[in-house]
Formats: structure tokens, C-alpha cells, sequence
């Protein structure tokens, strides 16, 4: 018992302590990738595991953390990493507005609704040239670091902060008034819960967390184009498919998520015949996830114990 | 006695017809009002116009002295009218007393302050032994007593009950009376929808009839059960089937 | 306004009206399936991609000509729908899970895959299918020789408008005269009731999905004559048949065609007048405007209010 309350805090100092063993470069880069699509999956099981409100779009607000990290470079030479806390402003009021023009909608119109956002602001961002950089993207041509260590040390922290407060917000009132929402929203409003408010709020949390991944991913990677950051299927389809292979609503799935996805996609991508067919895999998995445990691993762990109790017995 | 409820000349309408037409009535502060009628008379429609869920086309409902007819659910719930839904709405994947405390919050600063509430609601509504059992794996009687147990613990001045005896057993009919009795000796005011005509003529200080949506009669238990136009309407109908 | 300005104008709605048509048979698909099955099917432009490509190899392989392969693609797109709604959609219907919208989801996984096996077998180039009528047109001033202003009419745009007109108008006849498109109205306007007077509704669920697919098929068959093909085509034309949907209102064959005209117009007039690239950002304006303003679709509009 003691060691599940604690486990978070001993993987934290664990993690905090691998850059000292003198672990290769490619494998702290791995790992980078791995705690980033950790925030960005918490930040999405947020709205969407706990809130019942499922977006296709993250990638708008991925995408908005990282153009506007981008853009104060470019355009105002400022330092990228001003975007962590000059995107929180940016993404709040864009995650207002899309409320307040999608949360209305219930159910798979909500889904249609930010998935056509991303898209709207990846063919914004293609065509705005002149303020964007269009096709041609944003590159940043001096690094802060060319050793991997600090970005590794920054994006721990923004997971654990993250994981923290995600975990007291699902905890407090906000929490089963999110879940409320996702279970019975007549039943929610009858309980005098104002449920666009809360939906909102969920909104606003999720973007903003989601936002800071990508500023800090423009940071990291010193590149990018609208294509990459507002990506459908590879930022928004993947963000939930880290949800749902890890379990939703659970506070470990998005990270064991992530850790699965990246993983996954590294191993197809160094495989040369089969990196090409990188989707159709995570096409398979989706379905196979959906099908057989659909709340991911996490989420059905039961399920599965049941399962290889039963195979063993066999 | 001052209305805790005022229903003026509200009048409901879904594409032309109309649900609830032009019907008036009050509910007195501390007593319980049954609404009652044949099926489709439109209880459940007026029931969702005053606690918010639907505008009315006409007329307004006032909540002691204050109009609410302009008003969200989440609103009129905040300012003390708490309802049940005849067909249950329990949150699902959530235990009962998770299902209670999200309601608690509503008049809670903190979690164990609405833990507190949840946990006295409980006891209050004789649900407290099921209180780690997933909520959609409830038997009916207790998910309905658990709709009851919810509207309760936001602490309202007025109840809405929406059939909360159908479908139970004898055993749970008698619980859930005795649970109305002491909701009422706590001074909150009750409108119920009933069908079971025991039950509603045993608790009832007053009823109101609706018939294809207009109100057909209004009086005391005695009165209503001496109403020609009602035994006709209604009454008459029950003993039929 | 002077006449060249006209001109483009008049050619500008032309053309959307054309590429309207086009749309309205993608949407009717999309509305189809989503009215029986209350299902959003992300894979939609997927499937019409799988039919050009049919349509493609009929013609690059066996010189078919690609309106004659409507009749080879739509039934292996009816077919290809069948199986998706049998093994894959119905068993998520009937899982529980904590995410309400997981056939939104599956649908996802399902177009993935389909847009890459296709971009795996034919890769990722443009593909096209020359026909010798491609650029062939009529123009106004061939039939009226003192006309004020040309006007063009391009061939092979017509003959795929004439087409989708024809399917659509079959399709309206299978579904207001026989039993079989009686029973899925019948399921889509109310399901229980439906189970009750004896349809099969799980058989009307599958047909209607094949029956959706190979709506798109045809359309896919009907664009590939004026239109370039690659694998990541999907994406783009299942958002365009929700625009249209829900332009429409859900689950109205009429509003689909309505929906499909007026998506084509505004598109072909953001595409002159603001700039190609825009097109795709136009047809999101007027969806967020649809889904705020006339949550009923269009129709909604001319229906009396009372």
C-alpha cells in the first residue's frame, strides 16, 4: 500500500538520476520524447478521460505552444523558451474561444469540432507565409544546449508538475464534477453543477498543459513546420491512442502510454522495410486496444490479470 | 402559509402541441404536493420547466417570491430546488458515495465537508451499507432511493420527486415512504409524481391533476377522491385496468 | 460589373455547382450511415481513396475507363463495407468503456490503416488517370454565337456530374419504394420501433454501411477523371462529407444535396477570389458557422417555426 503511494516520488528520483549513469545520447532522447507525449496524454485524459469530452484536435494546441515559442524567436528575437510561459495566455484565450464555440455541442460533434480546428490552423499556418513562415517552417539556429541533459531535466519537471496538479484537480471538487459531466450531464446539471463552465475549465487546463509540450518541443527539436506540429494523425490521433493503449482515466495510463508508443514507434521506424508502415501498425493496435481492452492497460487491469491467470492455469 | 412554488399559467409546447397547457397551481412551504394524472397528462414536462431544463412557451414559475423560468438547472439547483429523474440517472462508473459527494459540493467548501454531508444523507436515506458499490450495478430500488439520496445532499429547500415508488417491492415502498415522512419533518417542501395511489393518498397534503396536459382539479387527498371529473378521468381508468 | 468580371463569376459557380454534385454523393453516403447507425465514420474519405485506386489500376492495368468502373468499385466497396461494420463496428458497439465516443475513435484506425497499406502498395506519388477527353469542354459561344460573355462547360466534369445525379436519383428510388430501403428508413427514424414491426435492424445497420461505402466508391470513381490521387486524399473528403452533414442536417438526403451545392459554390468562389490554399479554411468557416447558427442544417431553415 505504502509503496503505491510512494511509487510516483521513487520513478521521479529514479529518472532524476539516469542522466548520471552516462546514458547514451539516443536513449535520453527517447526518453525525452517519452515524458513529453506523458504530459500531452495526461493534459488529454484530463478533458477527455475524466471531463468525457473527446477531442481530435490537441494537436491545435500542441501546435499553438510551439508557433508561438517559434514566433518569439523569429519575430521578436526573443529567447524560445519565453513560449512556456507566454503560450499559457495564448492557448487559454484560443481554448476559450473554442469553448465557447464547440462546448455546446455534445458528444461526437464536439469531436468533429476540434478536429476541424486542428485542421484549420495547420492550413492557416501553411498559409499565413509571411507571418509563419508557411511550408517552410520555423528554425531556431542557435540551441540552448547542445547536450540533451537540461531539455531531459526541464520536461521531468513539467511532467511531474503536471502529473501533481492533475492529480489534485481530480481529487478535489473539480474532479467529480468532471466526471459527473462525463457519466450524466442532465443528471450533472440537476445537481446544480454549471456544466459548460466545468467543460471549460477542463478545456482550458487540457490546452494549456498541451501548449507547453509544444513550446517546450520547439525548444527541443529546434524545428517546425505546420505539417509536423498540427498533425492529425501523428499529434492528435496518437495523443489519444497514448490514452486509450495506457487507460483512460487512470493517472498512470498516459505515461505507460507513451512509454508503449514512443517505444513502439521507434522500434517499426529503425526496422527499414516496415518503418513505412508505421500507421497501419498503430492503426491495428488502436483497433485491436478499442476491441479487447477499451479502457487500456491501466484501465483494464483486471481484465487482464484475469487473462494470464487463466493462461497460466492452462 | 407563504408559496414556496408558484406555477402562472405555464404553457409548454413541442412543435404545436402542447405538452402542458396553461396550468396554474402553488406549493405551500412545508407541505408535500402530489402531481398526479394518466400517462403523457405532462407531470414529467411541467417538472422540467421548473426546475429548467425547458423554458416554458408562456407563462412563469416563481421560487419563493423570485422568478426562475429565465433560469439554467444548475441555477434554480443552487437557489434550493433539487430533483430526481424517473428514469434514474445515477453516475455510472462512480460509487455511491462518490455520487453524493459530487452532489455535496454544491453547499461544501471542502471534500471532507462534503464527505460529511454524503455521509449523513446516506445514513439518512438507508444506503450507507452500499456505499462502495458501483452505482450502475445497484438494484433499481436502491438506484432509486440513490437519485433521492443525491437531491438531498445539495441541501434543498424544495424536493422534486419524479416517481420515485415505481417499480419498487413492498419492502422498499415502505422504506422509501418512511424516507419522505422525515424529509418532510425536516421542513423541506415536496412536489412528487405518483402513480401509486396508496402511497399518494397515505402522504399527500394536497393534489393537483393533470389531464392532456391542463390541470383538471386541485384539493386535499379527500376531496380529490370525491371529484367526479377526476374518478372519470382517472381514477376510473385505474380501476379498469 | 464589367463582363470578364462576370464572367469568372458565373464560371466560378459553374464549377462549384459541378463539384457540388460530386460532394452531395459523398455526403448522402456519410448521411446514410450516420442516420442508421448514429455513428461518425472517420474513415469515410478513406474509402472513397480505396475506390479510386480500384478505379486507377482498372485503368492504368486493363484500360477500363474509370466511369465504367463505378460498376466494378461499388460493390467491392459495398463488400469492404459489409465486412468493417461486421467484424470491427458492431463488436465495439457492444463494449463498455469509459470513453463514450470509441467508434469515432475505431473509425480513426480504420481509415489509418487504409491510407497506409494504399500509400505502402502504390506509394505516396500523384496519381491520375489520363483520359483523352480530360480537357475537353463546350463552350457557350460554340451553341450561341453573339453571346456577351464565354462560358465553359468541362467534359468529363459534366459526365461525373450527370452520373451523381443519376445514382442519387436511383438511390432515392430504392429508398422511398422498396422494402428494403423502406426497412432502413424505417431503422434510422427510429430503431425500436422499427425491432418492433420485424426489421432485422442489425441487417439494416450492415446494409446501410456497405450501401454508404459504395455511394463513396462511386463518387471516388466519378473524381479521379478530374482530380489527382495519392494515398492521404481520405482525410480532407471525410471532413468534407461532415461539412456537408451537418450542413444538411443529420440524416437528410435532401439537406446532403443541399449541403454538397453549397459547400462546391463557396469553396470554388474562396478558391477565385481569396486564393486556392484558403478553399479548405472557407469550408471549415462555414462549418463552424453551421454548427453554431443552424445547429438543424439548412433545411431547418424553411421549415415553419411555430
Amino acid at each position: 500500500m505504502d509503496l503505491k503511494k510512494y511509487a510516483p516520488f521513487i520513478i521521479l528520483g529514479l529518472l532524476a538520476l539516469l542522466p548520471l549513469t552516462g546514458i547514451s545520447t539516443y536513449m535520453l532522447h527517447v526518453l525525452i520524447i517519452v515524458i513529453m507525449w506523458s504530459v500531452i496524454g495526461m493534459a488529454w485524459n484530463l478533458l477527455g478521460g475524466y471531463c468525457g469530452q473527446v477531442s481530435f484536435g490537441h494537436a491545435a494546441f500542441f501546435g499553438m505552444g510551439a508557433y508561438t515559442a517559434g514566433l518569439l524567436y523569429e519575430k521578436l528575437g526573443m529567447s524560445a523558451w519565453w513560449g512556456l510561459p507566454i503560450s499559457v495566455p495564448v492557448v487559454t484565450v484560443f481554448a476559450l474561444v473554442m469553448g465557447f464555440i464547440f462546448l455546446r455541442l455534445r458528444g461526437p460533434f464536439f469531436a468533429l469540432g476540434t478536429l476541424a480546428m486542428g485542421v484549420i490552423l495547420r492550413i492557416t499556418a501553411e498559409n499565413l507565409t509571411g507571418f509563419t513562415g508557411g511550408d517552410l517552417g520555423i528554425m531556431i539556429r542557435e540551441r540552448t544546449w547542445v547536450d540533451k541533459t537540461w531539455y531531459f531535466y526541464i520536461i521531468l519537471i513539467l511532467a511531474a508538475v503536471t502529473y501533481y496538479v492533475i492529480k489534485k484537480v481530480v481529487e478535489s471538487k473539480l474532479g467529480y464534477y468532471f466526471v459527473a459531466i462525463r457519466e450524466d450531464q442532465d443528471a450533472a446539471e440537476s445537481l446544480g453543477i454549471d456544466t459548460t463552465l466545468y467543460k471549460t475549465i477542463a478545456l482550458c487546463l487540457s490546452a494549456v498543459i498541451t501548449g507547453l509540450a509544444g513550446a517546450f518541443y520547439m525548444n527541443y527539436m529546434g524545428y517546425i513546420d505546420p505539417k509536423v506540429v498540427f498533425a492529425l494523425h501523428d499529434i492528435s490521433v496518437v495523443t489519444i491512442m497514448v490514452v486509450m493503449v495506457g487507460g483512460v482515466a487512470t493517472f498512470s495510463g498516459p505515461i505507460i502510454g507513451a512509454l508503449i508508443m514512443v517505444l513502439l514507434a521507434e522500434v517499426i521506424r529503425s526496422i527499414p522495410k516496415l518503418g513505412m508502415a508505421h500507421h497501419t501498425f498503430f492503426g491495428i493496435l488502436l483497433i485491436v486496444i478499442i476491441i479487447f481492452l477499451p479502457n487500456g492497460i491501466a484501465g483494464d487491469w483486471p481484465k487482464l490479470k484475469k487473462i494470464f491467470a487463466k493462461g497460466k492455469t492452462a | 402559509m407563504t408559496a414556496m412554488l408558484e406555477v402562472k399559467g405555464v404553457s409548454r409546447f413541442f412543435g404545436g402541441l402542447a405538452a402542458v397547457n396553461d396550468v396554474s397551481f402553488h406549493v405551500n412551504k412545508g407541505e408535500i404536493l402530489a402531481l398526479i394524472g394518466p400517462n403523457g397528462a405532462g407531470k414529467t414536462t411541467l417538472f422540467n420547466v421548473v426546475d429548467g431544463f425547458y423554458p416554458p412557451s408562456r407563462g412563469e414559475v416563481l421560487f419563493k417570491g423570485q422568478l426562475i423560468s429565465n433560469r439554467k438547472p444548475h441555477q434554480i439547483c443552487k437557489l434550493g430546488i433539487a430533483r430526481t429523474f424517473q428514469v434514474v440517472k445515477p453516475l455510472q462508473r462512480m460509487s455511491v458515495l462518490d455520487n453524493v459527494i459530487a452532489s455535496a459540493f454544491l453547499r461544501s467548501k471542502n471534500k471532507s465537508e462534503a464527505q460529511d454531508i454524503a455521509v449523513e444523507t446516506m445514513k439518512f436515506t438507508d444506503l450507507y451499507d452500499d456505499k462502495d458499490v458501483i452505482s450502475k450495478s445497484l438494484p433499481l430500488g436502491k438506484r432509486k432511493r440513490l437519485e433521492i439520496a443525491r437531491a438531498l445532499a445539495t441541501r434543498p429547500e424544495m424536493l422534486l420527486l419524479d416517481e420515485s415508488f415505481a417499480g419498487l417491492n413492498h419492502a422498499e415502498l415502505n422504506v422509501s415512504i418512511e424516507i419522505i415522512r422525515k424529509i418532510k419533518e425536516k421542513g423541506i417542501t415536496i412536489m412528487i409524481i405518483e402513480h401509486h395511489m396508496k402511497v399518494i393518498m397515505a402522504i399527500s397534503d394536497r393534489i393537483v391533476v393533470l389531464s392532456y396536459g391542463e390541470k383538471l382539479a386541485e384539493g386535499t387527498p379527500a376531496e380529490i377522491r370525491e371529484n367526479p371529473a377526476v374518478i372519470e378521468a382517472y381514477l376510473g381508468e385505474a380501476q379498469n385496468a | 460589373m464589367t463582363s470578364p468580371q462576370l464572367e469568372v463569376l458565373l464560371q466560378t459557380i459553374i464549377a462549384g455547382l459541378l463539384l457540388g454534385g460530386l460532394y452531395a454523393l459523398i455526403g448522402i453516403g456519410m448521411t446514410l450511415i450516420m442516420g442508421v447507425m448514429k455513428i461518425i465514420n472517420l474513415a469515410h474519405g478513406e474509402l472513397m481513396m480505396v475506390a479510386m485506386y480500384i478505379a486507377y489500376v482498372l485503368y492504368s492495368s486493363f484500360h477500363i475507363d474509370p466511369y465504367l468502373s463505378v460498376f466494378l468499385a461499388a460493390p467491392v466497396l459495398f463488400l469492404l463495407g459489409v465486412l468493417l461494420q461486421k467484424y470491427l463496428i458492431t463488436p465495439v458497439l457492444r463494449v463498455d468503456a469509459i470513453i463514450p465516443e470509441n467508434q469515432v475513435i475505431l473509425t480513426v484506425g480504420i481509415g489509418m490503416v487504409l491510407s497506409n497499406v494504399a500509400a505502402i502498395i502504390f506509394s505516396s506519388d500523384y496519381r491520375s488517370t489520363p483520359v483523352d477527353y480530360s480537357t475537353k469542354a463546350w463552350y457557350l459561344t460554340d451553341i450561341w454565337k453573339g453571346s456577351p460573355i464565354e462560358l465553359s462547360l468541362s467534359m468529363p466534369w459534366s459526365v461525373s456530374f450527370v452520373f451523381a445525379v443519376l445514382i442519387t436519383v436511383a438511390l432515392w428510388f430504392f429508398l422511398a419504394k422498396t422494402d428494403l430501403g423502406k426497412s432502413i428508413r424505417a431503422t434510422a427514424q427510429d430503431k425500436d420501433a422499427a425491432t418492433l414491426m420485424g426489421v432485422n435492424v442489425g441487417f439494416m445497420r450492415i446494409v446501410s454501411f456497405g450501401l454508404g461505402s459504395s455511394l463513396v466508391g462511386a463518387a471516388g470513381c466519378l473524381f479521379i477523371p478530374i482530380y489527382y490521387l495519392y494515398p492521404d486524399l481520405g482525410g480532407q473528403f471525410t471532413l468534407i462529407a461532415f461539412v456537408i452533414t451537418i450542413l444538411g442536417g443529420l440524416g437528410s438526403t435532401v439537406g446532403a444535396i443541399v449541403g454538397g451545392l453549397i459547400l462546391g459554390v463557396f469553396e470554388s468562389l474562396t478558391a477565385t477570389y481569396i486564393g486556392m490554399g484558403w478553399a479548405p479554411v472557407g469550408r471549415f468557416v462555414i462549418f463552424v458557422l453551421a454548427l453554431i447558427f443552424i445547429p438543424g442544417g439548412i433545411l431547418s431553415l424553411f421549415k415553419r417555426r411555430r
